[in-house]
């Protein structure tokens, strides 16, 4: 499991290289950002959660039963939209109000 | 390239702006003047265990319990060996330092009569989600606070048997720091990336604990003489195959059982279903060929399994991604278990510093909290805010009226010439990597890892301290391209020193106390008469003296 960062969408801002709590992604040398350490990310999504822009997508490796799909968010206030994108594009989206604790 | 030193100096050090971290500042800012430097090696925002979120208060003392039922319940489920005072001195505060995060801004959900819905006797629910930046912004806006974030700690500073700061290296700019203080509070965590874990390949780090978390803080105390405690109660989670979330929210949660390939209900077969049974029955049905195991989970209706997708995505967002791209989700297929490589977690388990009940450490000025201390299994989320509170106070009272104390500039250059070396120096014959992977395979294969079912024997344990031994002396001959590299060489440095002192620990141990955690195959039998006793030890002279300690009761006052 871990991270893809769309450079097209990526708009340098910065916020994931300081958030990640093992400091995995840098800059590029148009300030653009990429995960340098692929394999030692921990899928916490806190990188996803700064992103304003969408850029940034996690996936499960194919060795934990990853079969192609992906999952961003979007903050909207106190919602957080998590999508998750299959292979054949089809999307399912659930929205959390951070405000709502949890039932279980 | 080498580094620019810097000195910095402050009242009070922390080291590791995690749970306790936080705390424990936060602590400090709001009752005194006192100044205080966090040195965090990656961000407060989302560093440490609480990056992704948490799912519950798992340690809170509900209606119908009090701190007394809730230690007699941590020793029930430690098989009887826990320090009470420790345990006692947090459980009094638990209530307490939820109130306190509910009052930062943690959603608690409440009953329509404004009572929290209680989970189980001890544990509440929360939406822990944003459990992490909701507590780095309260210290973010304290003024005597000063955070580093992105830096590495490596070493105390020792002078005269005292603690009087610490050094750390910039993972971001070319700066070796040398902080001064009067008191120091490490809360750096546990040690995660000791054993081979579940998934050693593409995703060899989708594990339970944080894999940045790497036993600095042990590592640290270690090389400093400090006392340890109970390194051999390691910690072995059972989570959901593949993405390791937690259980907890669907055993607890919707009240799911645990069934073998059979659908038979198994962990009674095994004995009381306390938290070391449940995993170590789990191990048994499938080496017996029972497996897989599972929660049954079948049948729970759609909402439920609504319920359950966000519940994940606020803590372990895998295990929704998972059910939702396969396309069959709880309701309609068991959730497959399995136990998890063994951590080293005070917050857990009993292992980290030897600690009074003020949480000093056995060396003067230095303090712990959090799962870096040892003594007091279970502590949690909030059990590490109240340990942190006690450790703060103590340490705000220990530096009344205390001066800074400093080194000569020489002690100091000898130390960045140590650090530097790493960047200046032509490649050894091996990577960080594979030093890494040696080191994780040896603990597998000779420390009782995974792959033999968690039980170890004297003879492997020989084995696993000359091939541990051997990566030391390797591990002085890492080279490190940029500061990210000399990061992970201190980490492996770190862990190296951890494996040392958990092998002595196991091998001190001749009983087996708690199933998997601590099973030692050349004495498979609880010993009471001679092992209701912590296991400690003290690196001195380079070679680990182990101490056998007496229980400590819940009322004492444990002063070293
Ligand atoms: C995945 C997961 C889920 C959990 N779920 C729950 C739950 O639902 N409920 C509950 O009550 N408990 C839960 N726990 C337990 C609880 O989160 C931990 O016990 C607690 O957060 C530990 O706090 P800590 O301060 O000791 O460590 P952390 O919060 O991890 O803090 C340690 C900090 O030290 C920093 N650090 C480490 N080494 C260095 C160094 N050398 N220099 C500088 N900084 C350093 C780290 O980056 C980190 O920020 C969970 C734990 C995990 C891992
Ligand atoms: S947060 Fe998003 S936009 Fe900002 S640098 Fe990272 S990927 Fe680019
Ligand atoms: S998911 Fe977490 S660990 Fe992975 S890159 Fe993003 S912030 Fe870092």
């Amino acid at each position: 499991m871990s991270i893809k960062i769309d450079k097209e969408k990526c708009t340098a801002c910065g916020k994931c290289l300081k958030v990640c709590p093992g400091s995995l992604i840098y800059k590029d040398e148009t300030n653009k950002a990429f995960i340098k350490y692929e394999k030692d990310c921990w899928g916490c999504t806190a990188c996803l959660k700064e992103c304003k822009a969408g850029a940034i997508k996690y996936f499960l490796g194919a060795d934990i039963g990853g079969k192609g799909a992906c999952l961003h968010t979007i903050q909207d206030k106190d919602l957080l939209h998590w999508f998750i994108v299959k292979p054949d594009g089809k999307e399912e989206k659930i929205t959390i109000n951070q405000k709502d604790a949890n039932k279980y | 390239m080498t580094l620019e030193p810097k000195i910095l100096k402050t009242d009070i050090l922390i080291i590791g702006g995690g749970t306790a971290g936080c705390y424990g500042a936060l602590t400090i800012a709001e009752n005194s003047s006192v100044e205080v430097i966090i040195a965090e090696k990656a961000n407060i925002k989302r560093s440490g265990c609480l990056a992704a979120g948490v799912n519950a208060i798992n340690a809170y003392i509900n209606e119908g319990e009090t701190p007394e039922s809730f230690v007699d319940y941590v020793k029930r489920d430690s098989d009887g060996l826990i320090r009470e005072d420790l345990v006692y001195t947090i459980a009094k505060r638990l209530n307490k330092v939820t109130e306190k995060i509910e009052s930062l801004g943690l959603p608690i959900l409440k009953d329509e009569n404004g009572k929290y819905v209680s989970r189980g006797k001890r544990s509440i629910k929360i939406n822990g989600e944003n459990i992490k930046p909701i507590l780095a912004k309260a210290v973010e806006e304290k003024q005597n606070i000063k955070i580093l974030n992105k830096v590495n700690i490596i070493d105390y500073i020792v002078k005269e048997q005292k603690i009087i700061g610490a050094y750390g290296f910039s993972i971001e700019e070319n700066n070796f720091y040398t902080i001064y203080a009067k008191a120091v509070i490490c809360t750096t965590g546990g040690a995660a990336g000791i054993y081979k874990s579940n998934n050693p390949g593409f995703s060899r780090h989708k594990m339970w604990y944080s894999p940045f978390n790497t036993g600095a803080g042990y590592a640290m105390g270690i090389r400093a003489g400090a006392e340890m405690t109970s390194f051999e109660m390691r910690f072995i989670a059972l989570r959901c195959k593949d993405t390791i979330a937690p259980t907890g929210t669907t055993a607890q949660g919707i009240g799911a059982r645990q069934i073998n390939g059979k659908g038979e209900d198994y962990v009674k077969k095994y004995g009381k279903p306390t938290t070391p049974m449940r995993l170590y029955s789990t191990v048994m049905e499938n080496r017996n060929g029972e497996g897989p195991c599972y929660l049954q989970t079948v049948g729970i209706t759609k909402e439920q399994e609504e319920e359950l997708y966000k519940a994940y995505l606020n803590m372990a967002p895998a295990q929704t991604l998972k059910w939702i791209e396969k396309g069959v989700g709880p309701a309609d297929e068991n959730l497959e278990i399995e136990g998890t490589e063994p951590y080293i977690v005070g917050g857990h388990t009993s292992s980290g510093y030897w600690v009074d009940t003020d949480r000093a450490t056995t060396i003067e000025g230095l303090y712990a909290a959090g799962d870096v201390a040892g003594g007091s299994p279970k502590k949690y989320v909030t059990g590490c805010f109240a340990e942190a509170e006690i450790a703060s106070i103590a340490a705000m009272e220990y530096i009344a009226g205390k001066k800074l104390e400093t080194l000569q500039d020489s002690e100091i250059d000898q130390k960045l010439r140590e650090v530097d070396s790493f960047l200046t120096r032509a490649a050894g014959p091996y990577t960080i990597e594979q030093v890494e992977e040696a080191m994780q395979k040896v603990m597998d294969e000779y420390a009782g890892g995974i792959s033999t079912g968690y039980i170890y024997s004297k003879k492997r344990l020989e084995i696993a301290k000359q091939r541990i031994d051997e990566l030391v002396d390797i591990s002085k001959t890492l080279k490190a391209q940029d500061l990210h590299q000399l990061l992970f060489i201190y980490e492996i440095i770190d862990r190296l020193d951890v494996c040392k002192a958990l092998i002595r620990h196991l091998e001190a141990r001749k009983e087996t106390r708690w199933k998997c955690y601590q099973e030692n195959a050349d004495y498979p039998e609880k010993d009471d008469a001679n092992f209701l006793k912590y296991v400690n030890s003290r690196y001195e002279n380079g070679e680990f003296k182990i101490l056998l300690r007496e229980p400590v009761e819940r009322d004492d006052i444990y002063e070293h």
